[in-house]
Order: C-alpha cells, then sequence, then structure tokens
C-alpha cells in the first residue's frame, strides 16, 4: 500500500514539475491538463483511443518487464516491437498471399512476429551472458537498427503500388487484420494484450523461470550458487521479453494501422521502461499504468492539437516520474531505516 | 577522386568531434566511479541550448558556454541522484536522456526550421597548405581544434597530475584514497559535471557546426555510441581519440559512397555506426579485456563512508 501511495505522490510531483515546463511556453497548465484528462478519460472517443494506444505500451511494458525482474536492462523493446510490425507485414503481404482464412493466417502472423522480436531480444541476450556485453547499449544499437530496417523496406522495396511517393506499404489483406469493434479502432488485440499480463503474471509468480528470475535479480551470484544457469536464464529472459514485444508489434500492424510505415511507434519501447518501472514489475499494475500512458499520449496528441504545445511534453514527463520515482524510494528506504532503529 | 578522400577523412573528423567531446567527458565522470548514461540527454540539451542561444543573440561564443552550462547542469542532477541519494546510476542515466528528449524537443519545437549564427571553418596559416593533410585537419572550424587539444590536455592531466592521480584513485579504490584525505563525494561531483560539460559542448558541436540547424532528436544516438567508445577506449583519451574519428568516417561513409554510386541503399548504410559498434562491444567488453585493462574497479558503485562491505 505504501508502495502505491509512493507512486501516486512521484506521479503528483512530476505533475507539478511538468507544470512549470508547460507554464515556461506561456501555457496555462490547468488548462492543459483538463484538456489532457476531459478528452482522453472524459469522452467515449477518447477512452476507445486511450485503450488503442495503452495496447503497444503493454505489451513493450510486459516484454521489459522481465528482464528487469533479474535487473538485466532491457531497453530494446522498441527495436523488437518494430522487428515484430516488420515480421507481420513480411507475413502478411508477401509470405502468405495465399492464405485467406483468418484462422490460419493470424496465429501465423503471431508466430513470426514473436520470432523476430524473440530473435531481436536472442542477440543482445547472448551477447551478454557469454562476452559481457552490456545489454542497454546493444539494445539500444539493435532498436537504431531495427528502425532503419523498416525505413529502408518502407522507402525501397516495399512501398506499396499508388501509395504515390509516401513511404507506406500496401494494405494488409483482410484476412490478416484483427477482429474490429466499431469505428473507433477497438479491436481484438487489446484482449491479447490484456491476456498477455496475465499469462507474464504466471510466467512470473508460478513458474521455476519466475523463481529464478527472483533470486537472480536479488543476487547474480546467489543464484549461481543456488544452482541456476544464469547465462541460460538471461538469454530466456531476453528471448521471451523480445517474443512479448514483436506479438505487440504484430498486433499494432493487424488490429490498428494494417500498413507498415516509417516512425509508426512513437517511441512505445522507451515509455514501456517507465510503465514497468512505475508498476514495480507488477504485471497487472502494469495493465493500469500503460492506460494511464496510453490516456497521456492520447491527451498529449489533443494538447499539440488545441494547444500547440509540443507533444514530446511527454518524453520531458517520463523522465522527470522517473526522477520522481526514484527518488521516493530513497525516501521509503530511510523510513524503513528510521522504524528499525 | 582526391577530392572525395579528402571529403571522406574531413567528414570523419568533423562528425567525430562530437563523439570526441561526449567519449572525454565520460571517461572523466567513469574514471570517478560515476556512471553517466545520460549523455544523449545532455547532448541533446547541449544542441538545443547552444541553438536557440545563438539564434537569439547570434553570439556563438555565448551559445557554446550555454550549452555547456546546461550539459553541466544536468550531470549535477545525475549526480545528486547517484552520488548523494545513491540511487542505481543505471535508472537515474536513462531517466536524463528521456529528460532531455523531452524538454529539448519540447522547447526546441518553436526553433525546427529556423537558421541560426554557426561556425566556420578556420584555416590554419602554413599547416592548412600542407597537401591532403592540410584541407582535411587545419581547415576545420574552432571546435574541431578544440577537440585536438583536449585530448592531450586530458591526457596529461589524468596521467602527470596529482589531481589526475587522485581522480583514478578515487575510481579505483574509493576507501583507500578517503583514507588519504582525498574528498571522494566532492572528486566524484567535480568530475561528472565536468563530463556534463563535454557532453554539452557536443551537442552544440552538433547544432553549430555539423549540422546548423535544430531537429527533435537530432543527436540521433551517438550519445549512446559515445558510452560505447568509452568502453572501446579502455578509459583512455588517446584511444578515445582514434574511436571517435573511426566512428566519425563509418558514419559519413554514406555520403563517399553515393558519390561513388556504391549501390547500397542509404537507409542500410544509416544502420552501420550502430551495428559497428554492436561489433567494437563484442570485441572490447569481454570481461577478460576488462579485466586486462581495467575499468575503475568502482565503476557504478556508490560511496558511502558507513557501509562497508
Amino acid at each position: 500500500m505504501s508502495i502505491f501511495i509512493s507512486s501516486l505522490i512521484s506521479v503528483l510531483i512530476a505533475l507539478i514539475f511538468l507544470g512549470f515546463i508547460i507554464l515556461s511556453l506561456g501555457d496555462d497548465p490547468f488548462e492543459a491538463y483538463w484538456q489532457l484528462v476531459s478528452w482522453a478519460m472524459g469522452t467515449v472517443p477518447g477512452l476507445i483511443q486511450s485503450l488503442v494506444s495503452m495496447m503497444p505500451l503493454l505489451f513493450t511494458s510486459l516484454g521489459v518487464l522481465i528482464a528487469f525482474k533479474m535487473k538485466l536492462w532491457n531497453i530494446g523493446a522498441e527495436g523488437q516491437f518494430q522487428m515484430g510490425a516488420f515480421a507481420a507485414t513480411w507475413g502478411a503481404l508477401y509470405l502468405f498471399p495465399n492464405i485467406h482464412n483468418p484462422w490460419v493466417m493470424i496465429p501465423l502472423l503471431m508466430i513470426l512476429g514473436a520470432a523476430f522480436g524473440a530473435f531481436w531480444g536472442f542477440l543482445p541476450g547472448i551477447m551478454r551472458a557469454y562476452l559481457g556485453v552490456n545489454e542497454i547499449l546493444s539494445t539500444l544499437m539493435l532498436n537504431y537498427v531495427a528502425i532503419y530496417w523498416v525505413n529502408y523496406l518502407t522507402y525501397g522495396p516495399w512501398k506499396g503500388a499508388g501509395s504515390y511517393n509516401f513511404p507506406i506499404t500496401a494494405k494488409f489483406p483482410q484476412s490478416a487484420i484483427l477482429p474490429q469493434y466499431g469505428s473507433g479502432g477497438l479491436n481484438f488485440g487489446i484482449i491479447i494484450s490484456i491476456i498477455m499480463a496475465f499469462f507474464v503474471l504466471y510466467l512470473v509468480k508460478y513458474t521455476k523461470f519466475g523463481f529464478h528470475l527472483e533470486i537472480a535479480g536479488d543476487n547474480l551470484r546467489a543464484g549461481e550458487y543456488a544452482g541456476i544457469n544464469v547465462k541460460k536464464l538471461i538469454i530466456l529472459a531476453m528471448v521471451i521479453g523480445g517474443a512479448i514485444s514483436g506479438i505487440g508489434g504484430m498486433a499494432e500492424m493487424s488490429g490498428v494501422l494494417f500498413r507498415l510505415q516509417p516512425n509508426f511507434s512513437p517511441g512505445y519501447g522507451y515509455t514501456a521502461v517507465i510503465i514497468a518501472w512505475l508498476a514495480r514489475l507488477d504485471p497487472i499494475a502494469t495493465i493500469v499504468v500503460s492506460f494511464f500512458f496510453g490516456a497521456l499520449l492520447v491527451g498529449s496528441q489533443q494538447l499539440q492539437l488545441f494547444m500547440q504545445i509540443p507533444s514530446s511534453l511527454i518524453n520531458a514527463f517520463n523522465g522527470i516520474l522517473l526522477f520522481s520515482l526514484l527518488a521516493s524510494e530513497v525516501f521509503m528506504r530511510y523510513r524503513i531505516r528510521v522504524v528499525r532503529s | 577522386m582526391n577530392d572525395i578522400v579528402i571529403s571522406t577523412f574531413s567528414g570523419a573528423i568533423r562528425a567525430g568531434t562530437p563523439l570526441l567531446f561526449a567519449t572525454l567527458g565520460e571517461i572523466l565522470a567513469e574514471r570517478s566511479g560515476v556512471l553517466n548514461l545520460g549523455l544523449e540527454g545532455m547532448m541533446l540539451m547541449g544542441a538545443f541550448t547552444g541553438f536557440s542561444i545563438s539564434y537569439i543573440t547570434g553570439n556563438l561564443w555565448l551559445a557554446v558556454l550555454a550549452a555547456v552550462l546546461i550539459g553541466g547542469l544536468m550531470a549535477s542532477l545525475h549526480a545528486f541522484m547517484s552520488i548523494t541519494l545513491r540511487i542505481n546510476q543505471v535508472v537515474s542515466g536513462l531517466a536524463l536522456v528521456f529528460l532531455g528528449q523531452g524538454l529539448s524537443g519540447f522547447w526546441g519545437n518553436a526553433y525546427v526550421g529556423m537558421q541560426a549564427n554557426s561556425f566556420q571553418n578556420l584555416k590554419i596559416p602554413l599547416l592548412g597548405d600542407i597537401p591532403y593533410i592540410g584541407p582535411v585537419i587545419f581547415d576545420r572550424d574552432v571546435l574541431v581544434y578544440i577537440g585536438y587539444i583536449s585530448v592531450p590536455v586530458i591526457w596529461w592531466f589524468l596521467y602527470k597530475t596529482t589531481a589526475g592521480m587522485n581522480l583514478r584513485a578515487v575510481g579505483e579504490a574509493p576507501d583507500a584514497a578517503d583514507a588519504r584525505g582525498i574528498n571522494v563525494i566532492l572528486t566524484r561531483y567535480v568530475y561528472t559535471i565536468i563530463g556534463g560539460f563535454f557532453s554539452g559542448l557536443a551537442g552544440a558541436y552538433i547544432s553549430l557546426a555539423y549540422t546548423p540547424m535544430w531537429v527533435q532528436n537530432m543527436t540521433a544516438g551517438r550519445g549512446w555510441i559515445a558510452v560505447a567508445l568509452v568502453i572501446f577506449a579502455i578509459w583512455d583519451p588517446v584511444i578515445a581519440l582514434i574511436g571517435a574519428y573511426a566512428f566519425g568516417g563509418i558514419s559519413v561513409l554514406q555520403f563517399s559512397f553515393q558519390i561513388l554510386q556504391v549501390p547500397i541503399p542509404v537507409n542500410i548504410m544509416n544502420m552501420f555506426p550502430y551495428i559497428f559498434t554492436v561489433f567494437v562491444m563484442l570485441f572490447a567488453s569481454s570481461n577478460r579485456i576488462k579485466k586486462l585493462f581495467g575499468a575503475p574497479t568502482a565503476l557504478g558503485i556508490p560511496y558511502s563512508r558507513e557501509e562497508k562491505t
């Protein structure tokens, strides 16, 4: 409970600082916050948009969460997400042109997305496990590679017919599109993402793998003494996390966008780092926090539209929030110490 | 052909200069035992601040000074978090990147597409006339020259002065340094902030000399490449110089390839610096090499007098 309160206080502190930053451009922070909340959480289309934005955030947050459990800094969800989206597009448009049954197509695309996301997690995983390569740097570098890969395909060989000069692929065939509910963008991918959260909960709480993650996270060396194959665990955590982010990329393609284009992700994989941290690596709390950040994203787009407040505001918020979360942890540690003595 | 050779090598130096500044600064910070992963954020703030001050005042040196100071200011936040509050330096560095990306993007939005004063080439007499070497090395802007000078100065400082020895002691054996009367906390603060100065300067170079304009996220991962370069350079300023210019060379290769009409798509060539970084890490960061050449022993470990293990 005190963890919940400290998170809440951190968010409040970050909002206060953010208010001053909004003020620095001469805008009224109260009006900005009101605009943000009233559209994204107070109207039905806004709520639907927030849910749609929640989905990629939830997938990628769950992806990084697993590695974070063992204090492995997987910052590669962005690249894994983009590789998943790439793989889904490859499957839908080029690999399986003759499959017209969505019951076959969708699972195939999901496996493909998971496989490429997993591969993008496997590379930094194996480099870390066997060569001690810092996973922050390797995952970040691979993010850039994935982004340029998508750029290359969409500007080059995959540029869709009839897209004029825009770097965008052809639209997915109907069989590759996830079930849609209404016209606001609600789709089956959102349900998959929530199921995924419960799957991750099961994974980290009720399996030997999750137990090992916990031990290795507390103390890597103790893990080794306890007979855990830490190398294997590192690779496994990166691969599973990558697969989940990859499925997220697939779901974003098949559920929301239906075609690949550059910059299709506003940095979901980076925001995921903050979400996982704010949710204290709890998969169920991650659902709630992802929704909150989805709403924030939708709201910040509204702010850009109606108050001309640049939407990179949300990145600044992320940074401030992470700092205040970290600081709040210190103060919690101090309080515990005082009680003990 | 000569033109291509000269433009490739001079491009390598130009593209390598921001990497060099950031790497040198991070070497100082890490030598004191503080790992600051926030280079990308500090560079972005430096780039934005430098550009905006140049746009507003037209004074380039004031712009550079402001960029340097903002880098130091951001670094002092990291220093407070990691040295005083002793929180996880990795996460604090990441937070610094988010903060820098967000604030520079937010405040910089008004400056997109604007033009500001920028550094012009300043040919050094005599030296600039040497064939090949002159136009590549001695016909650059002032900041590049500052980069040349920084390397021997920092090398001399690290290895030949008492202050440099104290700095290394703090990063290697903070307990012993403390016992000898060196103020560990103060030393770490000072060099973390100096590291920030350099990152701010690196950012200023990008927006005031390399590509004189402001674009959101214009550092494009160079801050992270610099973090990797520190490891590649095994915390040595001279190797950092070689590494930075080599990386600069890789990132401008695409322009030369375009002129030579090498049939590799631009977006594939854009991947090169990042892929190359991963390869460099593969060789440089194996634990064996780290042990052999010595990363600062206390790197990333907060120092506290009471808590001894």
